[in-house]
């Protein structure tokens, strides 16, 4: 990096014809993406929600509070709102716990340590749906490392509704555990070495260092994953939808399965569907709201 | 910050944090290497009993006798072959890719280096998509895409994939050029090089560390993705290779063929581990961005 000499603040430039013209054509084609795969979508989504749309059958007029009515009276409604919320918390408090303590066990450097780092890593690189599949390989009382086990117990991981639940969050723990511990790593990089030093000469003690400055410090990562780690929970599909199948007895039917039952399995209605997807919208966007309204009224205590 | 996780990572300087031992004596340490060890077998060991669970002999598969490559032979002809839809997927990846650093590329330079009207909306909206629920979208795009002539096709897919990269990938290349100094394009420019060569030929190198990362995430999210293919595509030769995976399970009248699941598994993940050992530190960086603020 060469020093600069201090230079006098460049006049800002009128926007000239010629540099508005490019940067839109460079800027064209984001335009184009997000005009027609995103506004439009969430437009028509919209439009879905308040209309009679069978799958096949295309628009068939305005149904307005009748979709929605029929949305939250739905057999499943309920319980899938109430199971979704049960995964969300069970999955952050340990996931981000977690991620937390393997950041602070790994985050100095050593040959072992990025070892350590990489093993706890390598499960972020595979699909959400691969990881699924291999523990449902690895749930099998047929087939699973655990088939004797099981045997031997007279029970199968995947086959009570509070074994569904718990097996699946550690396949998604199992998953995400160096995902998240990543963005902690990242997190208690940016807390200056400083501080701790004044903590050690203060005389304090590991339990008090962590209690009193890393996590006060630590605050705008751990509402970042905390968000992330909600948003991702309450949208859960693909691991109930390969694990568990929604089962057994139905007892694990996430709310954005319910959405892809309506609107794909059986009733086919995409009024309804549309109608769900928008309740989720509003629902997601509320929570979010009050996540960041927390963590950052603590930041004003 | 310029302190980069990468460089922790690669530096042997150790920072004496919270949880720093002062103790270097093996034996000491016995204990603390047992239980890391252990917790590094945790997040091994379910992918390597996979990959040696699909070689080994097992009972109600094609592999029963002895060690062998018989579930790679049964998902070799599973349906429409596997290598059709391993063909698909990789289509679908490498077009999300492609798309994705064409797209990103050209508004990453955009925004770092023009002023134009709607600048900023235009970004915002970009990052808002990352705040919309995936899963609700795709009901309307499978509707839109019809509409358009898109259904059940794998550029659509691929399509929709990279508008679900934008966020990251836009985010990622806006801060790759700007922080190349500007008196490089400047520079270039008074040599006489327009626009676009000066993007081509003189920032498109100095980002490249940038473009290897967004085409990282890109990839494995393309590779892995269930739900979009799940939803837009309804021609069973047309499946990508997780959901060719996932339906195999279901085949012979209810039995479950785990050998052909657990090779399919691996087919599906020896490429994305392979490239993440092989690019951690471009994967690392796309942590250290902050584009996962949002």
């Amino acid at each position: 990096m060469t020093a600069h000499a201090p230079q006098p603040r460049r006049l800002r430039r009128p926007l000239r014809f010629g540099d508005r013209a490019r940067g839109w054509t460079y800027a064209l084609p984001t335009a184009a993406f997000v005009a027609v795969l995103f506004i439009l979508p969430l437009l028509l989504v919209l439009k879905m929600s308040g209309s009679n749309w069978p799958l096949l059958g295309g628009d068939q007029g305005i149904n307005l509070p009748a979709n929605f009515t029929k949305a939250i009276s739905l057999e499943y409604f309920w319980p899938s709102v109430w199971f979704t919320i049960e995964y969300t918390v069970i999955t952050t408090v340990i996931l981000l716990a977690l991620a937390l303590g393997l950041a602070l066990l790994v985050q100095e450097s050593s040959r072992w340590k990025n070892l350590l780092r990489t093993a706890i890593l390598v499960p972020s690189a595979l699909g959400l749906a691969s990881a699924s599949l291999l523990f449902y390989v690895l749930y099998s009382p047929l087939a699973g490392p655990f088939a004797g086990l099981m045997n031997a117990l007279g029970i199968t991981f995947l086959g009570s509704p509070t074994g569904a639940l718990w097996s699946t969050v550690f396949l998604i723990v199992w998953r995400f555990a160096g995902f998240y511990m990543l963005l902690m790593l990242v997190g208690l990089q940016a807390i200056p070495g400083e501080v701790y030093e004044a903590a050690s000469i203060d005389g304090a003690s590991r339990w008090q260092t962590f209690r009193g400055v890393t996590l006060p410090l630590l605050r705008p990562t751990l509402a970042l994953t905390t968000v992330m780690c909600v948003t991702g929970s309450l949208l859960a599909f693909e691991q109930f939808y390969i694990l568990t199948k929604g089962g057994p007895d139905n007892s694990t039917i996430t709310v954005v399965e319910l959405i892809y039952n309506v609107a794909f399995q059986g009733q086919n209605d995409l009024g309804v569907a549309g109608a769900l997807s928008v309740i989720v919208l509003v629902a997601l966007v509320v929570i979010n709201f009050f996540q960041i309204r927390v963590f950052n009224d603590k930041d004003a205590a | 910050m310029s302190a980069s996780l990468s460089r922790i990572i690669h530096s042997s300087e150790r920072r004496r944090v919270i949880g720093a031992e002062p103790l270097g004596r093996a034996a000491t340490r016995a204990p603390y290497y047992v239980v890391t060890g252990a917790i590094a077998l945790v997040f091994l060991y379910p992918l390597l009993w996979t990959a040696v669970q699909s070689f080994a002999p097992q009972a109600g598969t094609n592999q029963s006798k002895g060690w062998g490559t018989g579930n790679y032979v049964t998902l070799a002809n599973y349906q429409s072959g596997i290598g059709v839809y391993f063909a698909n997927s990789l289509f679908v990846s490498l077009l999300t890719v492609l798309l994705t650093l064409i797209v990103s590329t050209l508004g990453g330079y955009a925004f770092a280096r023009y002023r134009f009207p709607g600048k900023n909306v235009l970004f915002l909206t970009t990052v808002a998509i990352l705040m919309v629920p995936y899963a609700t979208l795709l009901i309307p795009l499978y509707v839109l895409l019809s509409q358009i002539g898109l259904a059940n096709s794998l550029v659509g897919v691929a399509l929709v994939l990279t508008m679900f990269q934008l966020p990251f990938a836009t985010f990622m290349m806006r801060i790759s050029f700007e922080s190349v100094p500007k008196e490089l394009d400047e520079a270039a420019m008074v040599d006489g090089c327009s626009s676009f060569s000066v993007l081509w030929r003189v920032l498109l190198p100095a980002v490249k560390p940038g473009l290897i990362t967004v085409g990282l995430f890109a990839f494995l999210a393309a590779w892995n993705d269930f739900i979009a293919p799940l939803i837009l595509l309804n021609d069973s030769a047309k499946q990508t290779l997780p959901l060719a995976i996932s339906n195999l399970r279901g085949q012979a009248q209810g039995v479950v063929d785990y050998g052909a699941t657990e090779a399919g598994v691996i087919v599906l993940a020896v490429p994305c581990v392979i490239l993440f050992l092989v690019l951690q530190r471009h994967y690392v960086r796309g942590f250290m961005s902050g584009a996962f603020k949002g």
